[in-house]
């Protein structure tokens, strides 16, 4: 009989997301894995999805749990805007992902990030984690790869950084994590919202820093072999 | 997609989980609360902690808060659940103002609402995963009481909820009197927090005490404590007994 409640220990969720604000908006980061099992079943996926004009999401933890979440709050966020007259506000988006998150909390499996920028109160970050919490954080991380972000973190943030500042702090942290998160790998795609809008962004995984024991790509040893002891040149 | 081993097998005595909604563990917990009745109403101290497992996820979370105009409420445990009790009391104080009869919810009422919530979501299978602790001054009336997520509740003079009532209530038994001022209150917190926070894998250097008074409520800003490390002793554990761990 199996009475194993494992009250500690969280699961991994395969991904690294990272939502992060700064002195004009927010920026939201994520790598590009989707595995099942031990396969990468899509390595180029787009973790960063819409809910409105001004308010994405990023998502963790089951990728079909993440996206049912993601369309109703999308349409449930279309009609309020409707309804509204006006953009709705990050906010009132993260509490809608809260509301599934905590009545289906026994269902679900997945983490997300909420960040955007309203009016009334600029950049926003809300971390909503397994269960269905709602945190407002001036930075926030998830996903199995956030693990190894932890420390990071915790040295290099700083308030009121700039918007570059912000998204090369969001590369390089998602670089680390899939440096290290058999879950996390392939692309980092950002996606910056600010007053004046939404910009995406797209860092292939050969543009990426490489780390320790890491080693500069190659197209074949030939060309190792040929650089260490080049033939003579012809004329 | 990922291995949904973690997730409770359809095996045992609990049926099929997706049946029905039941909290069977808490993921986002807040540990300890420590709390004691004073000379002029309640003072309560909890730390900023919100852990995920065993890692130190959230280090700014508010585990106290006020109660419409009389009453304080701190909570242990799963942090969605304390928020979904925090709506259920905002709707509660909403109604109660909305009589608009002079009338207001004292802390011995809303202590009895939580109870029953408490103990119905329990016997339905599907508890509010939280331990509160429930404090407040009304008309004179100091009360301070404590419910768990079975719904067992009780008031005393001095309450802790999780590690608090194996390291903070001896402390609390030993040291509480009556008539304590804010300064004797407040070092007496201060002294079972140090403790926990020394004891307490789960605490975290980072701090509110709040006072609840006739006057009305106050919450402290976050401060962290001094600890103390100087000690001979732990600069060599094993000087006395060479060759020991």
């Amino acid at each position: 009989m199996d009475l194993n409640m494992n009250l500690n220990a969280p699961h991994s969720m395969g991904t690294t997301i990272i939502g992060v604000t700064y002195n004009g908006g927010v920026i939201l980061g994520a790598d590009s894995r989707t595995s099942t099992g031990m396969y990468v079943a899509n390595r180029a996926s787009d973790k960063i999805t819409q809910l409105t004009d001004n308010v994405y999401v990023c998502r963790s933890g089951s990728a079909a749990d993440s996206q049912i979440v993601s369309d109703y709050v999308r349409y449930f966020l279309h009609q309020h805007t409707i309804q509204l007259g006006q953009p709705a506000t990050v906010k009132v988006a993260a509490n809608l992902i809260r509301l599934l998150s905590y009545n289906n909390k026994n269902m679900l499996e997945t983490g997300l990030i909420v960040g955007g920028w309203d009016k009334y109160e600029g950049g926003k970050i809300y971390g909503i984690p397994l269960g269905g919490t709602l945190i407002e954080q001036p930075f926030a991380i998830g996903g199995s790869g956030s693990s190894y972000l932890y420390g990071f973190f915790d040295q290099a943030w700083k308030e009121g950084m700039t918007k570059n500042e912000a998204e090369q702090l969001v590369v390089k942290a998602v670089s680390l994590a899939i440096a290290r998160d058999g879950a996390s790998g392939g692309v980092v795609r950002t996606v910056i919202i600010n007053s004046e809008g939404v910009t995406r962004n797209f860092y292939p995984g050969d543009k990426l820093p490489l780390w320790h024991e890491e080693l500069e790509p190659q197209n074949s040893l030939l060309d190792v072999l040929n650089t260490s002891s080049p033939e003579p040149m012809n004329i | 997609m990922n291995c949904m081993d973690s997730k409770q097998p359809e095996t045992g005595l609990l049926g099929p989980e997706s049946d029905s909604q039941r909290t069977l563990y808490p993921y986002v917990t807040g540990t300890s609360v420590v709390a004691l009745k004073y000379k002029d109403g309640i003072l309560m101290a909890a730390d900023m902690g919100g852990s995920y497992g065993s890692t130190l996820r959230y280090k700014s979370v508010e585990r106290m808060k006020p109660i419409g105009k009389h009453s304080l409420l701190g909570a242990s445990g799963e942090i969605s659940d304390f928020q979904e009790i925090l709506r259920y009391l905002d709707e509660l104080i909403l109604y109660d103002n909305m009589w608009d009869d002079g009338n207001s919810l004292g802390p011995k009422e809303v202590h009895n609402y939580l109870t029953r919530v408490m103990y119905n979501r329990r016997n339905k299978f599907n508890p509010l995963w939280n331990s509160l602790v429930l404090g407040g001054v009304k008309n004179g009336q100091t009360y301070l009481g404590m419910v768990s997520m079975i719904g067992v509740n009780f008031e005393d003079n001095h309450v802790a909820t999780g590690f608090g009532n194996h390291l903070a209530r001896p402390i609390l038994r030993q040291e509480w009197h009556e008539n304590l001022s804010f300064e004797e209150g407040v070092k007496l917190l201060e002294k079972c927090m140090r403790v926990l926070l020394y004891r307490d894998r789960s605490a975290v250097n980072k701090l509110q005490i709040a006072k609840i008074t006739e006057e009305g409520v106050t919450i402290s800003q976050p401060y962290s404590l001094k600890t103390h490390w100087e000690f001979s002793a732990f600069q060599n554990p094993t000087q006395g007994a060479v060759g020991s761990w």
